[in-house]
């Protein structure tokens, strides 16, 4: 019966999320029967599947004591991209080339593009020591200047029916988007408990002095998470575009505010090596039962800011009593 | 006079302190002496008002005192200086020793030039001749102690409580602190002095109090008592430790470092390392003696890799020439660190012992080359606790719970479990009981006579006198001595490590 400190502390962060996230539920349900159907509960899950997918990426790059401000923008970039490729392909007429790339192919390139500039980010960290919070921040104005450049400042439209499926098509009843959510972080689950790489991520953020002198590449390490999240964002960008039939230059704009939050709120820590892709997952669908709930009470769409900040500070402020009882 | 009167203080259960009765005097150097574990800080906790649930009375001037804070504590005359100073190190010894009680003239602003004047003539009264506007961050360690001593003697305290305060200062540094004790003791102030270390204590102390497991069991003159006897009482035992037969065979070479140097990373025509050279053999137990600032963990770093850009010279491991430039190529080549700071370098205090241990071969456990097999680092992991006596309530507890000597062993088994062919052992027995120690010097031999190299670094000489095989000495940065431990003294060995022109 008796449990180790360390592992009733790693519970009891998505524990009382978990806990938060029902008793919501129920006073939802309670204030309206709008809320407990089944059509409602599926719209909730697609409206937080992008985010889930890029909340997932931040939690593997937080665990290392990191940040990532950049996904938004690389959201934009990589969604921008596999829309112009889909529908222009590649074209150099001095050449005579052209081509043409399917749904899958420009797809795979964006998540491609996507992994290097996160790649990118991790290299000027390690490299150069600058700060992550410097380094990605500079990434979120130059990924976006390049959205801006590739665009043209319009949208990309008109993408067709295929590449449509991937952000409405629904599978045996369950949106796409979910689908994919739900692989992510099955695939996030099992790196950060099953394998070396997850370990090495833990502990770099537990103390990074000790990975080092434990023999852990820090900076191999550092340079795959933030690949990893940019390829999440990518993903993330593909289906926003394929949902809106549609890559807007404008894209993603504070999508990285939406993915930290369900990281805090989920119980990991900005400081690393305490935290767990379930307490994110639980923290995302708590930012959008509250959004679906406020929206369902005919509250105005502006309040849901005001909500979501003091949800935040909330799950913050009863982390940190926590800790301290202990 | 300050006294405790049946001190009782129990933790969630466990008992920390049992009736502890004992007096302090003024006008004298009182040494409190007890292994980790005895109840010392939780004492000095209670007498400076951190701690203030307890049981029994403090008896200050004949009257009796309950303080409800540390605030009330140092208002009536008992300040204590702890072994991890209590500094800011970007603000100067003169906003240091006035913070929180700084002197404004009338408008409320800052009297810089009142606070300097005063902090000038407290620094004298110190033998420390520095710029008040010095920044805490430019000071040596024992510079640094002088201003928490200074900050101690502005609050006009009387009872002055130091906690291990020669622990990272050098003996000359020593010296001058005896002096200034001496000073404070001839004014009537009671010292109280922890420490470990009992040379120390037979010169500098008047009277002793001797404490274990939170039990007062003796006290009296210091004059009037032995080594042997402190010891007796301290453990409840006669702990000796028996001076080692050197291993003098000549076994293969292990390891060998030629003209090392390391450059110092902000004046880059010093040097930190200058041309270090010896050998290591299969089964030899090198201890590193030297003191603060020699270089000996800067030695061990640089074995080890961390250093690439700024060292030069060739390290070969097996006869054969490696180029050791992260940690990762130490390892390959069978080097194993356990680091100067447990806590700091050695251990992710919010993991699992299970974890901390297997977190250098994490590729061993790999199982389909992607998954770790959690069956197999139970087993293993469990293999060390056990082998090394790792008292923990299982393989799950997390490595902050246990305490120093058994997460010390946590270092060291996650290091053996790396099968290393050397070992770098960089002070591993500091801020531990003697009883630990001991096993540690145990396990030490005992991997010695498997055939593993193992260089100690320590600053303690019985240590080295009791564990080597041959002793190098290290003075400012230089290799001056390297000699079978049984061709050299104590007094030697010091000299070679304070002067380097012999």
């Amino acid at each position: 019966m008796k449990q180790s400190i360390s592992s009733y502390s790693k519970n009891f962060g998505r524990f009382q999320s978990l806990v938060a996230l029902l008793v919501l539920c129920i006073v939802l349900s309670l204030l309206t029967d709008k809320f407990f159907t089944a059509a409602n509960g599926l719209n909730v899950l697609r409206q937080v599947a992008v985010n889930i997918c890029i909340a997932t990426g931040m939690t593997l790059i937080v665990l290392t004591a990191g940040i990532d401000l950049s996904v938004g923008s690389v959201l934009a970039l990589c969604g921008a991209i596999t829309a112009g490729l889909l529908k222009n392909g590649i074209q150099l007429p001095s050449a005579d080339l052209f081509i043409g790339f399917t749904v899958l192919g420009a797809a795979l390139a964006a998540v491609i593009i996507g992994s290097f500039l996160g790649w990118f980010n991790g290299f000027v960290i390690t490299s150069f020591k600058v700060p992550p919070f410097v380094t990605t921040l500079a990434m979120l104005t130059i990924a976006r200047g390049f959205t801006m450049l590739y665009t043209g400042g319009h949208p990309i439209s008109n993408l067709g029916e295929s590449f449509g499926y991937i952000g409405a098509g629904s599978l045996a009843g369950i949106p796409v988007p979910v689908w994919i959510a739900a692989i992510v972080v099955l695939l996030a689950l099992f790196i950060t408990k099953k394998t070396k790489l997850g370990r090495y991520i833990y502990a770099i953020g537990g103390n990074e002095t000790a990975a080092k002198l434990s023999g852990i590449r820090i900076n191999r390490v550092k340079m795959t998470v933030y690949s990893i999240g940019a390829a999440l964002a990518a993903i993330g960008g593909v289906i926003v575009t394929s949902r809106l039939d549609s890559a807007q230059p404008n894209a993603g704009i504070s999508y990285e505010l939406d993915a930290i939050a369900a990281v805090v709120i989920g119980g990991t820590s900005l400081n690393g090596g305490k935290g767990s892709v379930w307490g994110t997952v639980i923290g995302a669908v708590i930012i959008g039962v509250l959004n679906n709930g406020l929206v369902l009470l005919n509250v105005s769409p502006f309040w849901q800011q005001v909500v979501k900040g003091g949800v935040i500070l909330l799950a913050v402020i009863i982390d940190k009593v926590g800790e301290k009882k202990e | 006079m300050l006294a405790a009167k049946n001190i009782s203080k129990k933790f969630s259960g466990v008992t920390a302190l049992s009736n502890i009765n004992l007096e302090l005097h003024p006008g004298r150097v009182n040494a409190i002496i007890g292994e980790n574990g005895a109840g010392k800080s939780t004492l000095m906790k209670i007498f400076s008002g951190v701690y203030t649930q307890y049981e029994g009375e403090i008896i200050y001037n004949g009257k009796q005192v309950k303080f409800s804070n540390s605030k009330e504590a140092e208002l009536a005359g008992i300040a204590i200086i702890h072994q991890e100073l209590n500094l800011v190190p970007y603000l100067s010894i003169s906003e240091n020793i006035f913070l929180g009680r700084e002197i404004t003239n009338a408008l409320g602003i800052l009297d810089k030039k009142q606070m300097n004047k005063k902090t000038k003539l407290l620094l004298s009264r110190l033998n420390l001749p520095i710029d008040p506007d010095t920044k805490i961050a430019a000071l040596k360690v024992g510079q640094q102690q002088l201003v928490e001593i200074a900050r101690v003697l502005y609050s006009n305290a009387s009872v002055i409580i130091m906690d291990e305060p020669t622990s990272a200062i050098s003996d000359k540094e020593v010296d001058n602190l005896f002096s200034i004790i001496r000073h404070l003791r001839s004014e009537g102030k009671i010292i109280v002095y922890i420490s470990h270390k009992l040379k120390e204590l037979f010169a500098i102390a008047d009277r002793y109090v001797v404490l274990r497991d939170g039990n007062t069991i003796d006290a009296g003159d210091m004059h009037a008592i032995t080594q042997d006897e402190l010891i007796r009482k301290m453990t409840g035992r006669n702990m000796g430790i028996e001076k080692r037969e050197a291993n003098s065979g000549q076994s293969e070479e292990l390891l060998s470092v030629k003209k090392v140097c390391l450059k110092h990373p902000v004046v880059s025509t010093k040097n930190i390392l200058s041309d270090i050279s010896f050998t290591l053999h299969k089964g030899e137990i090198l201890g590193l003696y030297g003191l603060m600032g020699a270089g000996r963990t800067e030695l061990m770093e640089t074995i080890f890799g961390l250093h690439p850009k700024r060292a030069s010279g060739e390290v070969a491991v097996n006869k054969k020439l490696r180029k050791i430039n992260s940690p990762v190529n130490a390892i390959d080549a069978g080097i194993g660190l356990v680091p100067e700071d447990r806590k700091l370098q050695g251990l992710i205090l919010g993991q699992t012992v299970r974890s901390n241990i297997s977190v250098t071969i994490l590729q061993k456990l790999q199982q389909w080359g992607l998954m770790l097999n959690s069956r197999k680092e139970k087993e293993l992991t469990g293999n060390y606790i056990s082998k090394l006596g790792i008292k923990t309530s299982s393989g799950a507890n997390a490595a902050r719970n246990l305490s120093g000597g058994n997460q010390q062993k946590i270092v060291l088994a996650k290091w053996l479990a790396t099968n290393p062919q050397i070992l770098l052992l960089d002070e591993p027995t500091r801020g531990i009981d003697i009883n630990a120690k001991t096993e540690i010097y145990k396990l030490v031999r005992s991997l010695a006579a498997e055939g593993m190299g193992i260089i100690m670094v320590s600053s303690e000489l019985p240590e080295i006198l009791a564990v080597s095989d041959r002793v190098l000495v290290m003075c400012e940065g230089e290799l001056t001595a390297n000699m079978p431990i049984d061709k050299v003294s104590e007094a030697e060995i010091l000299k070679y490590a304070i002067a380097k022109n012999n």
